[in-house]
């Protein structure tokens, strides 16, 4: 593999009983770009997420995480909140999974919780109140303005994350896993629910997350225009395997692509595509 | 009003015409009827020589069901007046919205009165007596805050901490003749150990089995304490526990105790007060700790497993020392509590650590609204000084009791204070509506 490979997963399956949800699944993700998987409903994506980020632990296969300074993790073997803890890999949820009841700011700031627990001397020097403590909250408190700042909520900062409109409480969920600053960046479904002009802004918060911060981004969608638009490899999964990799354009292009969207076999889809203009 | 007052009108006749009314009516009557025809409109006895004589009270039981019928058709009649929506939600949210103005100045006048109580009940033992057990239980109900209001833990098995705190104290103290100032912390570790050998176990259960098993825990806590007969003397309890000294001076009648020292004529008084001032400072404390540690990142992270476990894994929180640390926290408070407790009756036993406990603290939290720490306090004053407040009732009290809390809970289901303070701000300090605001899982 090469040597600016941030995610290497190889011979990934995942069986629950009987169902093979993903079978021996092998890609990987470039450092510094976006990713997308995508595959019709049912074709394992959200699985092969749940593997990556610890919620499964996969039947066979590999998953390997290299950092940008050579130091590399096995994900299947890493503890569930290490994965996000050690080895920098944040991820938001296909359904949101925000804090309802705790601010758009405090949302942020959980986000921040090992740095700030260690800063806080677990907990010990923070209840006398040391300056170091103070420091370093004012610190996590000023990335949680940036980021807020980013997303254009800084004025519902201090709001409920309940109250928040869907499209909000979606960029707050991806500002919430900045905030972790992580390496690996795992999105489900971003876009999902949001109008037109919000998945436009949203492709432009994914676009900038690549270009100014060290984090790549691994994309789970099925709003076309977003996948097509920023992403700069893109892998098919169908019935849990890999039927195609490659750039927007050569997806775009693929009679095995098609076939599995339309749910038909690669000979009508290459009938459907010629008769195309 | 004028929008409340049009409600009746927009709504369906089916909801609020006489015929809804009257046969809301006679079905209450019905239920009355069959109720009551057993518990009133039949009188039994044991007779001179030990056989059953019962006699009928139909004229009793008929008032009874006429006074339901009347009293169905006025409630309805009173609701189609002021609207429904006055009652139901109207009352929470202006209640919810004055709060903040309310709790900035109530707190710090209530914490004066109570500062004051001793100097103003100075001759009423009994009202001190009072304020004291309200104010162990206030602090129990803030320790217990700490595990079921912020980290959304529901233990029912609290009052082990509480009897492991306690029983610390009595065995340390009258085995080893330790001080009761290093009895009070080493009580408060030892309980927060039990805290962590709970959690253990529990770490993977939530909701309903969560509180199957602290119920159990609660219960195993007392049949060792009643049983384990060589080290905790059983149902005899442990008698003799050292009373707590003013530092080191004794609170006696004696030439080295604190009234002849100070040149003052000796009460036992004094004792009580000083008890007064002791579990009002450690509850303060307790509320101190509490308000500092939902401001650190761990009270954070508790708030946050509360809303949403699997976010705060993805997050790379902890989730197992997250809840380990939240139930050795009240753990801990429960323990001093009971400290506190040992050495204020002088004398323990099981009987004192029942699940009635568990579940009167519980009450208050819930009650008070779930992490609120002056709700907390409120609920603890009004179930313990209110019990006390019905005592005129006589056999009636835990009826009416019983129907306070009820009536409580149909107006403000989320307790008195069900709002949630945000830890931080930007901008303005706001609060939070009690809906969003998830209970807890756990």
């Amino acid at each position: 593999m090469s040597a600016d490979c941030i995610l290497d997963v190889t011979h990934l399956s995942m069986r629950f009983g009987g169902i093979v949800a993903v079978n021996d699944l092998t890609f990987s993700a470039d450092r510094g770009k976006i990713t997308a998987l995508i595959g019709p409903n049912g074709a394992g994506k959200t699985t092969v997420f749940n593997c990556i980020t610890g919620f499964y632990k996969p039947t066979t296969g590999m998953i390997r995480l290299t950092h940008g300074n050579g130091r590399s993790f096995l994900l299947e073997r890493l503890f569930d909140y290490r994965i996000s803890k050690t080895a920098k890999v944040a991820r938001t949820f296909q359904n949101i999974r925000l804090f309802a009841g705790m601010t758009a700011l405090e949302n942020l700031l959980v986000a921040q919780h090992n740095p700030l627990m260690k800063a806080s001397g677990f907990t010990f020097l923070g209840l006398v109140g040391v300056p170091a403590f103070r420091h370093a909250e004012q610190r996590a408190i000023e990335r949680a303005r940036y980021w807020l700042d980013r997303i254009g909520l800084i004025e519902r900062a201090d709001d409920a994350a309940g109250n928040l409109a869907y499209g909000d409480q979606r960029r707050l969920e991806i500002a919430r896993a900045m905030c972790s600053e992580p390496a690996l960046l795992c999105l489900d479904e971003p876009a999902a629910g949001l109008n037109a002009r919000e998945s436009e802004a949203l492709s432009e918060l994914l676009l900038s997350i690549r270009n100014d911060h060290e984090t790549s981004v691994l994309l789970i969608e099925h709003d076309m225009a977003v996948v097509m638009g920023i992403s700069d490899t893109i892998v098919v999964l169908d019935y849990g395997v890999k039927i195609a990799s490659g750039t927007p354009r050569a997806i775009r292009d693929d009679p095995k692509v098609i076939a599995a969207y339309l749910g038909a076999d690669e000979n009508t889809a290459r009938a459907v595509m010629e008769q195309q203009p | 009003m004028a929008r409340t007052f049009h409600v009746p009108l927009s709504t369906p006749a089916a909801t609020s015409g006489p015929a809804f009314i009257l046969k809301k009516a006679i079905l209450s009557a019905l239920v009355a009827l069959i109720l009551f025809s057993l518990m009133i409109g039949i009188r039994t006895e044991a007779g001179p020589e030990g056989q059953l004589i019962f006699w009928t009270r139909f004229g009793d039981l008929a008032m009874l069901v006429v006074t339901v019928f009347a009293g169905s058709i006025l409630v309805e009649l009173a609701r189609g007046w002021f609207g429904r929506s006055r009652l139901s939600s109207h009352l929470p949210s202006s209640l919810g919205s004055g709060a903040k103005t309310f709790s900035r100045f109530f707190a710090p006048a209530l914490l004066i009165f109570t500062l004051l109580v001793p100097v103003i009940f100075y001759d009423q033992r009994y009202v001190l007596d009072l304020g004291i057990l309200v104010l162990t239980y206030v602090m129990l109900g803030w320790g217990l805050n700490v595990v079921v209001g912020l980290a959304g833990l529901l233990d029912l098995g609290y009052v082990a901490f509480y009897a492991v705190g306690a029983y610390s104290y009595a065995l340390l103290a009258t085995t080893f003749d330790l001080s009761f100032w290093i009895c009070l912390p080493l009580a408060g570790i030892l309980a927060a150990f039990w805290g962590v050998l709970l959690g253990f176990p529990v770490l993977r259960l939530r909701g309903d089995y969560l509180a199957i098993v602290t119920l159990a825990f609660g219960e195993i806590i007392r049949l060792v304490l009643l049983n384990w007969q060589h080290v905790t003397g059983g149902p005899n309890g442990i008698s003799g526990i050292p009373r707590p000294s003013f530092f080191g001076i004794p609170l006696t009648n004696t030439d080295d105790g604190l009234a002849a020292r100070l040149g003052i004529e000796f009460s036992t008084t004094h004792r009580i007060i000083f008890l007064f001032y002791l579990i009002l400072a450690l509850a303060l404390l307790t509320n101190w700790v509490t308000i500092r540690l939902r401001r650190l990142p761990i009270g954070r992270a508790w708030e946050a497993l509360r809303e949403d476990e699997v976010a705060c894994r993805a997050l790379g929180i902890n989730t197992t020392t997250t809840k380990l640390t939240a139930f050795a926290t009240g753990a801990m408070f429960g323990g001093i509590a009971g400290a506190f407790f040992a050495t204020r009756q002088g004398f323990i036993s099981p009987e004192s650590f029942s699940f009635q406990e568990s579940a009167l603290v519980l009450a208050i939290v819930v009650l008070g609204g779930m992490g609120s720490q002056l709700g907390v306090a409120l609920a603890a004053l009004a179930m313990i000084g209110g019990f006390e407040l019905f005592r005129g009732f006589e056999q009636f009290r835990m009826l009416v009791f019983g129907l306070a809390m009820v009536m409580l809970m149909i107006w403000r289901p989320r307790g008195l204070i069900g709002h949630r303070a945000p830890t931080v701000f930007l901008e303005k300090p706001t609060t939070i509506s009690s809906t969003l605001v998830k209970e807890g899982h756990g």
